[in-house]
């Protein structure tokens, strides 16, 4: 007898699933240009990734979420537990508040950065890049929780950009007592949406959690509203050169996963990604604490820098080098801003040269088919390169 | 403030030796011992009205000589019967006697020459025994024993040395077919290598097992007075130094404050202090049970449970009301029945399955043939290791133990008949008892399998391979931990060298 399985057997037909909002994602997509995320079609671009960015910085975008992984995490010891699993304090998130928070293996190297959302007291969501789910069960031995994966649960949009307020309101929903990194719920069509003014653009912005089911009514109900704004999908091209001036870092492109790097040196820890600040060094023990002690001790190898690049060629994927000749770390994201009006970039160096002193870039520049190397001095700037009041502003603009 | 320097968890041969040299070099140290005297696994215990035998183990190779010198033993009253001579039985009575690396029969001298290589092999691997396993990083290598410890090696000669190379990590299978023919000698040899272990003859690496085991001694020695007498003898020697021991005390969980092991909390809810916790007891145990997973990383303590330790070793005890009768062997020999390589490897092989061997392989020992008192006048005690038992009997416990017994003494009467109807107690402990009685995970009697994969710095894990534990100021002192078990005391004695090295304590 062949066993059920809750995998149809055809499903080497569709190699990436669909998100729940792909009825509505498919035809908008213009250009039908999608990348492989987490398992799931995404789109890259819609039509005109400059307008895309255009609609975070100036109107209103919506980005499909849906592939992010997510654990909710339930029990009477779930800040507990989290409190071992993550270098920050869970506990100290209060319930219908959201952080940012990293968590490590043994050696004190980042294993992936997240979101944790905690809806109750004993109840929070992790939202994170890659699948732990392994890990998250080996942690919660000896704990009172369960750990469930719920990525498939879980329907999301980012709606970011000035007038994702407005848009929202327009849409009957009233965030406008809403404070950066706090949740809301509201009715909607006999059910609910959890609003949280988070986001990965560094911008004004929510994102909009709900079931499955509600997705395309939703999808329907928020452009409909959003129409006089010019409410427009984007493609993870865009949001990426507006995470890139927020100066946030993603798992896989600017760090490797330890549990992934084959490479023995390649793992960061917090300390080196300059995530330093979240640690809660008098929670209590928590996995990586040790070895991160140690490291303080003794200082970093590596540190992550924001840098100003001279002209307006992306340095993207180019090394950098001490005194023009000795390699001295790599960029690991770069654009032009269209909103600093600048060469930007994030790059590791060794911790020494985090300063940037006598710090250079070399760039393949292609021009017309054929590419021409310049060796360009850089400036270390602080992130977040673009940082625009209106992030925080509570009540936030209406437009 | 303390009132100790060291608290010392568990009260077995290896926490006895480590406490005696922390006190004996001025620390004040406080053993807690669970049961109602300390030992471990050395014990003698009254199984049947008037008849004593070992608890566990029946006899040692050797203690380790700092262990016996360091401690003053002698001076304290242990003292060995001459080392036994073994016996292997022949159920038609063509028994083999081997002692101090010879034996008669065909194999004489190829026995001598194999002998006498595997025990150079030992010879330069023994020293190991004596120190901290090297690490891979650069950090806590003793360099300068381990330059000299592998030059020694290297001394053997170029061809001993290839033989050493070829050998190190064979089988003991391949080595006693290409060197032997004798089934009986073969037999023996295959059975001394894989006592206690979970290993067959035929599984990789075995031969190491053997080597290890010479190592310590060539024949098997019986403390004058029983095994519980070498306990008694170490307790005095510790306190003598002076160890505080406290027995019936056992610890519930280890006092974690600031990151960092501050003490313990007896079962009775007392709470102790010292500047650091030592513990001689299972380290799967330590970790899961006494530290638990809040004070130590994730992947640390998920790799506790990949601590193999499967036990196969089940402990038969016979109170006989007469004089057993093994056709003509003498009873004050180690007693052996393991009648070729192949009858060895045959009774592993059920074991992997949740089942009984039929014809068991076993070692017996007559400890009221040597000394009176240990058996009503005229009867006799018999103790014998039986292999191998299943770790995880597929028909339960109680059926397992049933039919290890039967079969046991099937071939118990088979070499010595009438013996049956001479017994008048019987008892057998099957790993599973093993574990509950003397806290060793899984009944394995090395507190962790002693393999390749899990010698040198992969005992028990990586990180606490030299006795210092991620957890600041606990310390593991036990069989568990290089260069493992049997009645020796090395790994407690590494332990206190390390923790005095390091100025911890």
């Amino acid at each position: 007898m062949i066993a059920t399985s809750k995998t149809p057997l055809d499903h080497f037909r569709t190699p990436l699933l669909q998100t729940p909002f792909h009825a509505r994602t498919a035809p908008a997509n213009r250009l039908n240009h999608w990348g492989p995320w987490a398992g799931y079609m995404t789109a890259l671009c819609y039509g005109d990734s400059d307008m895309e960015y255009t609609a975070i910085r100036n109107g209103a975008s919506v980005y499909d979420l849906c592939p992010m992984v997510k654990y909710a995490v339930r029990g009477r010891e779930a800040a507990a537990y989290l409190n071992r699993l993550t270098i920050r304090n869970a506990a100290k998130l209060s319930v219908g508040g959201v952080h940012y928070t990293v968590w490590c293996d043994d050696a004190g190297k980042i294993l992936d950065d997240g979101t944790l959302f905690r809806h109750a007291e004993d109840h929070y969501v992790i939202c994170c890049q890659e699948r732990h789910l392994g890990w998250l069960l080996d942690s919660a031995e000896g704990f009172e929780v369960t750990v469930e994966e719920i990525t498939e649960d879980i329907a999301a949009l980012s709606l970011q950009g000035p007038c994702s307020a407005t848009v929202l309101g327009a849409a009957g929903f009233d965030v406008s007592a809403l404070k950066p990194f706090r949740m809301a719920r509201f009715p909607f069509e006999g059910g609910e949406i959890t609003v949280s003014r988070t986001g990965f653009t560094g911008d004004l912005g929510y994102e909009l959690w709900m079931a499955p089911d509600q997705a395309l009514p939703f999808w329907d109900h928020l452009f409909a509203a959003g129409a006089p704004w010019n409410i427009r999908p984007i493609g993870t091209d865009a949001l990426n050169l507006a995470r890139i001036e927020a100066g946030f870092i993603i798992t896989n492109m600017d760090f490797i996963p330890a549990d992934q790097a084959l490479r023995e040196d390649r793992p960061r820890s917090p300390l080196e990604m300059g995530l330093d600040w979240m640690i809660d060094w008098e929670k209590g023990h928590f996995t990586g604490r040790r070895a991160l002690l140690a490291e303080r001790e003794k200082g970093s190898d590596w540190a992550l820098i924001g840098l100003e690049v001279p002209g307006n060629i992306s340095a993207e994927g180019s090394i950098l080098y001490y005194g023009k000749k000795v390699e001295a770390g790599f960029i690991t994201a770069a654009a032009w801003s269209p909103s600093v009006k600048k060469s930007i970039a994030l790059a590791q160096v060794p911790a020494r040269h985090r300063g940037g002193h006598d710090l250079w870039v070399e760039i393949y520049a292609l021009r017309e088919l054929q590419y021409v190397k310049l060796m360009l001095p850089v400036t270390v700037v602080e992130r977040p390169f673009f940082n625009p009041a209106r992030k925080r502003a509570t009540p936030p603009g209406r437009v | 403030m303390p009132s100790f320097d060291a608290i010392l968890i568990g009260g077995g041969v290896n926490g006895l030796a480590c406490a005696a040299r922390l006190a004996g070099k001025g620390r004040r140290v406080l053993l807690l011992e669970a049961k109602a005297q300390p030992g471990g696994g050395a014990g003698t215990v009254e199984f049947a009205p008037g008849f004593h035998v070992p608890a566990l183990a029946q006899t040692t190779q050797g203690l380790d000589p700092r262990v016996m010198a360091g401690m003053g033993l002698e001076r304290h009253g242990l003292a060995f019967h001459p080392a036994l001579t073994t016996t292997a039985l022949s159920a038609t009575g063509d028994h083999l006697i081997v002692s101090g690396g010879r034996a008669g029969g065909p194999d004489a001298e190829a026995f001598a020459a194999l002998h006498r290589k595997l025990a150079d092999f030992a010879r330069v691997l023994a020293p190991f025994r004596g120190i901290a396993p090297p690490r891979l990083t650069n950090k806590g290598n003793e360099w300068g024993k381990l330059a000299r410890y592998g030059l020694g090696i290297r001394a053997l000669g170029q061809a001993e040395f290839r033989e050493f190379l070829r050998m190190i990590l064979i089988n003991v299978y391949d080595v006693v077919q290409d060197e032997l023919t004798d089934d009986r000698l073969k037999g023996l040899i295959a059975f001394d290598t894989t006592l206690g272990s979970w290993l067959g003859p035929r599984s990789p690496n075995s031969l190491i097992l053997y080597l290890n085991r010479l190592a310590v001694g060539a024949d098997p020695l019986l403390p004058k007075g029983g095994m519980g007498a070498l306990a008694a003898a170490m307790a005095r020697a510790a306190q003598a130094a002076g160890v505080e021991i406290r027995s019936a005390s056992p610890v519930a969980r280890v006092l974690v404050e600031g990151d960092r092991a501050t003490g313990v909390v007896t079962e009775a809810g007392e709470e102790l202090r010292a500047g650091l916790v030592v513990s001689a007891i299972n380290p799967r145990l330590t970790f899961q049970r006494l530290v638990g997973p809040r004070h130590l990383d994730a992947g640390f303590f998920t790799r506790t449970h990949h601590i193999r330790s499967r036990g196969a070793a089940a402990k038969l005890h016979l109170a006989l009301k007469g004089v057993p009768e093994f056709r003509g062997a003498d009873l004050r020999s180690r007693l052996v029945i393991a009648p070729s390589v192949e009858a060895v490897e045959a009774c592993f092989n059920p074991g992997k399955y949740g089942e009984v061997p039929k014809a068991p392989v076993l070692e017996a020992i007559l400890p009221s043939a040597h000394e009176p008192g240990l058996a009503p006048a005229g009867q006799h005690c018999l103790s014998a290791i039986v292999q191998f038992a299943p770790h995880s009997p597929k028909a339960g416990v109680e059926a397992a133990r049933a039919e290890m017994l039967e079969n046991t003494l099937a071939v118990l009467e088979a070499h010595a008949p009438g013996l049956r109807a001479l017994i008048t107690h019987a008892e057998m402990l099957m790993p599973q008892d093993i574990e509950a009685r003397f806290g060793m995970v899984g009944g394995n009697w090395h507190h962790g399998e002693l393999a390749v994969e899990q010698m040198l710095f992969n005992r028990p894990l990586r990180e606490a391979a030299q006795y210092a534990t991620p957890l600041p100021g606990l310390w593991l002192a036990g069989a568990g931990s290089h260069p493992g078990g049997g009645i020796n005391g090395a790994s407690g004695w590494n332990a206190a060298e390390r923790i005095l090295a390091e100025g911890r304590a």
